[in-house]
């Protein structure tokens, strides 16, 4: 399998000071979903803009395709779709026009009219792009993206701000770009984006990639794949190792009020668990349960959330 | 591997980037009314405004005032049955508001009969004034019986290309270059560079060169409606005799857009934001709103300061535009303007390439 990105060590240090990139490894094979998982400010941005050859990286090597941005940056620009983070598009250009000016770049474009029709953007061809909403200008941006018949799809928060809805065309958008055999390079801080639409994905926290793998794969290294969230009152000296104790728990987290365990099997794990409630004269104030995510892996990682400011 | 869209297009040529983005950028230009207003119809009310203001009056009355008193109706009357008279429009009015008046412009001397002759109150700094005040004493001496020792006569002269609104409109057409230059280059480009747009465009196989030159390019075009507006409209109000060959105006023009269009990139090269640059902008348009010559001529600065004026572009275009309108010159007479010009657009333009960010 021929590999779409590869990095090597990369870092980017701005101003001889702040250190956004301090040593990111990718390798990433075409055809696949890639994302960058991580908070604002993590880094994500500054290394998807290195790989699309916006930036120059401080030290490290990236070829994409096999090629490098020095080499051969007019062949890669024909082979790249790039939509950026807030580009604000010509605001009295049409749908259509704005299209058409993109693939006007290209050698061999893609058809303007597939495009459209592909993205749903086939009813507002002639409108201006100042009157279109927030999710439709999304689409847009990932059309000019599309219509330069792009090989590597790089894609910096697509849906940053836009609605549940709209959230979903765009991830089928990119979808069908895959089944296509594109390659998708994604930034995002959603771990429900992450988790639903990338094959694998790399965690990045203060510029390094502090976890990488499958969505399973990474779920699955937290030990186990469900979560008990409790509140308890009362005697509350009932300490962590109680909860340590008991059956098929593997690491504990307090949040607030709430004490989360991570288990393998609830069933065998609640019963032991309200036993233990009782024998300690404590009260079970609230008992939930749900499957384990990557937000739990960040925070496990980190010990903060994702969407922590 | 590769991605199979549907329906490939034809391949694109070389030039159709070029082509797609001067028609984008002509596309937005037409659909901003504010452009259509600043680059089109403001001009054109500024040649009207000025030219009606300034017009040759086919009978120029001098305004004077007198100040009322037992003398000033025999001061009046004087002053109408001289020979002058027909040229002098006396009124009589009490000395605070006469005096009022004359302060703010509305006679250009005022007269206080004495108990034996007359005093002038006039503004030595004020042209009108001065010469109001040689008119009438002329007038007063002449018609109290004052024999004239030396015989003179006078013919008028006032011909079309002498006129105040023939010297400025090539004036306008200088100015005009020069915002739409300045403002339609630079700050077209810092604000697509605000809006993320230049790093939109540097992602795709793009050429950077397309691209500046489908923005001066537009520039051109604008140039050509320009100019023939500004032109025409003085020819056809204003009765304008243009005395050069068009070719040669529009050589000058072209090139003078080209310039202030360099100077304009390289104003922008570095800028971030829209504030940032609007002020370079002014801070560069001021020394050649103020010493070029486009309201009135710079002849009028200390001597000592004209090469320095001389260098500045927009002298160079206007100086150039008016020797070819209103006397015809020819191109290879204006090769000095023409080389300043080409000066500061080469140097700005190599500049502006070296050091543009395009994020």
């Amino acid at each position: 399998m021929s590999v779409a990105i590869l990095c090597r060590d990369l870092r980017k240090t701005y101003d001889g000071k702040v250190d956004a990139v301090r040593g990111i490894d990718l390798c990433i094979p075409a055809g696949e979903c890639f994302g960058l998982l991580g908070p604002n400010g993590a880094g994500k941005t500054t290394t998807i803009e290195i790989l699309e050859g916006l930036l120059a990286p401080t030290s490290g090597t990236v070829e994409i395709l096999g090629m490098t941005w020095r080499e051969h940056e007019r062949g890669l620009r024909e082979w790249l779709g790039i939509s950026l983070q807030e580009t604000r598009l010509s605001e009295k250009l049409t749908v259509r026009e704005t299209l058409t000016l993109f693939a006007s770049f290209y050698r061999e474009p893609a058809s303007i009219d597939g495009v459209m029709e592909e993205l749903s953007l086939t009813e507002k061809a002639d409108a201006w792009v100042g009157k279109l909403s927030g999710g439709q200008k999304q689409r847009l941006a990932v059309a000019t993206a599309l219509v330069g018949n792009p090989r590597i799809l790089f894609l910096d928060e697509p849906t940053t701000g836009l609605d549940p809805q709209s959230r979903r065309q765009l991830w089928d958008i990119v979808r069908q770009f895959q089944k296509r055999g594109g390659t998708i390079l994604l930034t995002t801080h959603y771990m429900d984006e992450a988790e639903r639409l990338c094959d694998r994905l790399a965690i990045i926290d203060h510029g390094k990639t502090i976890a990488e793998g499958s969505p399973a794969e990474l779920i699955e290294r937290l030990g186990g794949h469900h979560v008990l969230e409790i509140a308890v009152s009362g005697n509350g000296t009932a300490g962590d190792a109680l909860w340590k104790s008991l059956p098929g728990v593997q690491s504990i987290r307090h949040d607030e009020d709430i004490i989360s365990l991570q288990v393998h099997e609830p069933h065998e794990t609640i019963p032991a668990l309200l036993a233990a409630v009782q024998q300690h004269g404590s009260k079970l104030e609230h008992l939930t349960t749900r499957q384990a995510s990557l937000e739990d892996v960040f925070v496990q990682l980190t010990g903060r959330h994702l969407r922590e400011e | 591997m590769e991605p199979n869209q549907s329906k490939s297009t034809a391949a694109n040529g070389r030039w159709s980037g070029y082509y797609r983005l001067l028609q984008a950028r002509m596309k937005e230009l037409i659909r901003e009314p504010e452009v259509i207003f600043w680059v089109f119809i403001f001009p054109l009310l500024l040649a009207f405004g000025l030219g009606i203001a300034f017009r040759n009056k086919p009978e120029d009355k001098i305004a004077v005032v007198i100040v009322n008193g037992p003398r000033a109706l025999q001061v009046q009357q004087l002053l109408q049955k001289s020979a002058q008279g027909r040229s002098i429009h006396a009124d009589v009015l009490d000395e605070a508001i006469a005096n009022d008046k004359f302060r703010l412009g509305a006679y250009a001397l005022v007269i206080v009969p004495q108990d034996s002759g007359v005093q002038y109150r006039f503004d030595p700094a004020r042209p009108e004034s001065v010469q109001a005040r040689v008119q009438v004493d002329d007038a007063l001496q002449s018609a109290s019986g004052r024999q004239d020792v030396v015989k003179t006569s006078t013919v008028s002269s006032s011909e079309p290309g002498a006129r105040y609104i023939d010297f400025l409109i090539p004036g306008l057409l200088g100015m005009n270059l020069m915002n739409s230059g300045m403002w339609g280059i630079g700050f077209a480009l810092v604000e697509m560079r605000q809006r993320k747009l230049l790093k939109r465009f540097v992602a795709t196989p793009m050429r950077r060169s397309d691209f500046l030159m489908a923005l001066t390019s537009s520039r051109l075009v604008l140039m050509i409606i320009e100019l023939g507006l500004l032109l025409g409209f003085g020819i056809l109000v204003f009765h304008m005799r243009v005395a050069g060959k068009f070719a040669a105006i529009l050589l000058v023009s072209a090139l003078g857009a080209i310039s202030f269009g360099g100077l304009g990139l390289l104003t922008a090269s570095r800028a971030q934001k829209i504030e940032s640059v609007s002020g370079l902008i002014n801070l560069v348009m001021m020394p050649m709103w103020i010493f070029s010559g486009v309201f009135f001529s710079y002849e009028r600065f200390p001597a000592i300061i004209h090469p320095f004026i001389k260098a500045l572009p927009l002298t160079a275009l206007n100086d150039s535009l008016r020797a070819i309108i209103l006397q015809g010159a020819s191109l290879s007479s204006q090769a000095l303007p023409i080389a300043v010009l080409a000066i500061w657009g080469g140097v700005s333009f190599a500049l502006a390439l070296r050091w543009f960010r395009w994020s």
